[in-house]
């Protein structure tokens, strides 16, 4: 421990901390913009500059350790004014269309302008003028919005290891792009979004359909099917102000009727559904019949990751769509015979806390009889703007039930969205499906929780099964390069693109302005909401669920039938650009 | 894609090699690329792909390097290259009208390399000749005191 003196009042702190670390611990918070504590320092923006007694210059504090008697300064009127002036400079060259814009109210530069009391502005500097990046089918890339913070270059180089950012150019030139300027969606892009949740700007946005989606809701002709991803319903509450880890299932499900939805169906379902055939397929492939390790392949930011970085693995990777193209495509056959209807006039409209999926949705190998199986993805961002703007109340809305015949769920499904969930609710399922016993304790904890690798091991009649959890890409490419010098040191691995899983997606809603993109305490309470779900469930295990066995009684027959790999399964090839994973970051 | 047994291809590749030797090989990312440009005459696209996948590096960094130096060219160069001094002397002396006198006559802007490939136009801050302005510099040679006629003049005589 050191003292030191913050604003003249003496503090403890622990040694090796920065000065923004110590005082964030003793209750200042100083200004920021680059910093995030998941990314290294970057000390680009120079907003949280404070004062330390006998330096010459002001000091950036998330980056300059303290030292005992250190007399640091956060709020003096030089330093306010400086700081002040930083941001201001920063907005000169900033396009003044808040009003107009995507992040308005949700800005972070909004919110430091304002807390800096900038109320007018000084100086017209030059504005940069590029083209946007609409290439992609998930992200918008806007340089004309981006202040340089260099947050996206390093979650998409640090976190998720994909590196599809960087700088180019040099001074004013400089611009966040992907090489060679080429078109995002050319680029090695996963679409995980990561890159929109840190953007303190708009200058990185998904790709909107709110427009596009009101219009058809008002279309007649159209039956308008809806389906919902287990981390919106823990999630969206934030958008309405409150806080992390409210569970709003039976609102929602109230308020996608209430926007015109003619059947509102559960992406948990298929969650259960998919949970029938992987599980299956694993036992299969353990029973000698295929490749071990099986490596989940759920989440659409680890399908494009897998083409161009592991295509070597493909073989290893489960051949199950994911929850979502599962339910798309039972929608446009299963559902469609079911209320005797033509699919050609079912819009499918999945609600995810994902940009990737919109990615996913433009598969071609998952069209269904030359139908597109998902028709609009929209983000839970994208859902609680379409409800605020239609006028719907959701946070005093009765509550109602999702439709059958996919809208019943067990605790299984509900956890899919969670990191280590899908692993979960695979074995309650594997081991009843292999042994002919249930599974009594059924919660794993050795795979919850948010670190990074997570290992575990159980016992299915006298067999040692190894299995492996990954979230992040970063940490997917750690078990990865493992698999790749040792094969047979696990036999089941889950892999999510994003961090803590799918409640962690790039879609979920912007941090508030009492909180940081991906803050940990949320993403716990985010998850803490799901597993609260699964416990308050009779069934929680996926082959109980009631709709689940009718499905394959009344249509698919059992699972991995020849229908089921019809409409519930897929297949990946490598792709170019292949893309390139450092070695040197990756052995870290 | 380059061919492998390309020559230059494969000097680069020994380049690449003996600093995959050297203590951090991802320092050496900016000499590779100087090798790369006297070799090609420019850095294109595949070169810096075969770069990333040799020396593991990501290519949204390598052209992040490439794009801050103003030394490396992406695009291809002309046979000579024409840097026209702007320095304040020759500045003074009349550049801009040479400069819009080779501009018009090239029918290119700086850094663009002319139709018959033949030259390519360049900025050049003060080239140490300020006692001859205004001058132009072709390839490693200076021309001094010069008019829009003689520049013409110049020119013409590197076309034949």
């Amino acid at each position: 421990m050191v003292t030191i003196y913050i604003n003249d009042k003496p503090y403890q702190a622990e040694t090796g901390q920065t000065i923004m670390q110590a005082a964030d611990k003793l209750g200042f918070h100083i200004p920021r913009l680059c910093y995030h504590p998941k990314l290294s320092i970057e000390g680009a923006c120079r907003v949280c500059i404070v004062e330390v007694a006998g330096m010459r210059n002001y000091v950036a504090s998330c980056a300059y350790p303290i030292s005992e008697g250190m007399k640091v300064y956060t709020n003096t009127e030089e330093i306010r004014r400086a700081r002040r002036d930083i941001v201001e400079l920063i907005l000169d060259n900033h396009p003044e269309d808040c009003h107009t814009c995507e992040r308005d109210g949700n800005c972070e530069l909004q919110r430091l302008a304002f807390s800096m009391g900038i109320r007018k502005r000084h100086f017209e500097g030059e504005k940069k003028n590029y083209e946007k990046d609409l290439s992609s089918t998930s992200v918008i890339r806007d340089p004309n919005k981006c202040i340089l913070c260099g947050r996206c270059v390093r979650i998409c180089s640090e976190v998720q290891k994909v590196n599809a950012l960087g700088y180019a150019y040099r001074g004013f030139k400089t611009v966040v792009m992907p090489a060679y300027n080429m078109p995002f969606n050319d680029s090695v892009c996963t679409t995980c979004g990561q890159c929109i949740n840190v953007c303190p700007t708009a200058a990185f946005i998904e790709k909107n359909y709110t427009q596009e989606l009101f219009q058809k809701l008002g279309d007649k002709n159209l039956i308008k099917v809806a389906q919902i991803a287990p981390s919106v319903r823990v999630a969206i509450g934030e958008a309405f102000s409150l806080e992390p880890g409210r569970q709003l299932e039976k609102e929602l499900a109230a308020a996608l009727r209430k926007l015109g939805f003619d059947y509102v169906f559960d992406t948990q379902f298929s969650a259960d559904l998919t949970i029938m055939e992987e599980a299956s397929e694993f036992l299969e492939r353990f029973q000698g019949k295929g490749k071990l390790p099986l490596i989940t392949s759920c989440s659409s930011a680890w399908m494009k990751c897998l083409e161009q970085f592991y295509p070597d693995l493909i073989e290893n990777v489960s051949t199950c769509k994911s929850p979502m193209s599962m339910a798309s495509a039972l929608i446009k056959t299963y559902f469609a015979g079911k209320i005797k209807k033509d699919p050609k006039t079912i819009l499918s409209v999945a609600c995810m806390c994902c940009t990737a999926k919109k990615y996913e949705a433009s598969r071609p190998e998952l069209m269904v009889d030359g139908m597109q199986a998902t028709d609009i993805v929209i983000t839970t961002r994208e859902l609680a703007w379409m409800i605020k703007s239609a006028g719907i109340d959701l946070l005093h809305i009765k509550g109602e039930e999702f439709d059958h015949p996919l809208g019943y769920s067990s605790g299984a499904g509900t956890i899919f969205g969670v990191s280590g969930g899908v692993m979960e609710a695979a074995i309650r399922t594997a081991y009843e499906l292999y042994t002919g016993e249930t599974l009594m304790d059924i919660e794993i904890q050795d795979i919850r929780g948010l670190k990074g690798i997570k290992e575990g091991k159980l016992v299915i009649d006298g067999k040692e099964i190894r299995i492996a959890v990954a979230h992040g890409l970063g940490n997917a490419y750690k078990v990865l390069n493992s698999v790749r010098t040792d094969p047979d040191r696990y036999h089941f691995i889950e892999i999510m693109g994003c961090p803590g899983g799918c409640i962690g997606g790039g879609g979920q809603p912007y941090a508030g302005s009492n909180s940081i993109p991906l803050d940990e305490e949320c993403l716990t309470k985010r998850a803490e909401a799901l597993y609260g779900l699964d416990r308050k469930k009779t069934i929680r295990r996926s082959h109980e669920n009631p709709d689940v066995q009718r499905l394959y009684k009344e249509f698919l027959g059992r699972p991995l039938s020849t229908l089921s790999h019809k409409l519930l399964h897929t297949h990946y090839k490598a792709k170019e650009p292949r893309g390139i994973i450092p070695t040197e970051l990756t052995d870290k | 894609m380059i061919a492998v047994d390309d020559k230059k291809f494969l000097k680069l590749k020994t380049f690449m090699q003996e600093a995959k030797g050297k203590d951090r090989p991802d320092s050496q990312l900016i000499s590779i690329l100087h090798k790369a440009q006297k070799l090609y005459g420019y850095l294109d696209i595949e070169v810096m792909n075969e770069v990333a996948r040799e020396m593991n590096i990501p290519t949204a960094h390598i052209w992040g390097v490439a794009t801050f130096y103003h030394y490396f060219s992406l695009q291809p160069r002309g046979k000579h290259s024409i840097s026209v001094c702007l320095g304040t002397a020759c500045y003074v002396k009349g550049a801009q009208e040479l400069l819009n006198t080779i501009k018009q006559e090239l029918k290119i802007d700086f850094g663009q390399t002319s139709q018959d490939k033949l030259f390519t136009l360049l900025e050049a801050r003060c080239l140490g000749a300020c006692g001859q302005a205004p001058v132009i510099m072709i390839d490693d040679k200076i021309y001094g005191g010069l008019t829009p006629g003689k520049v013409l003049e110049i020119i013409r005589s590197y076309k034949e």
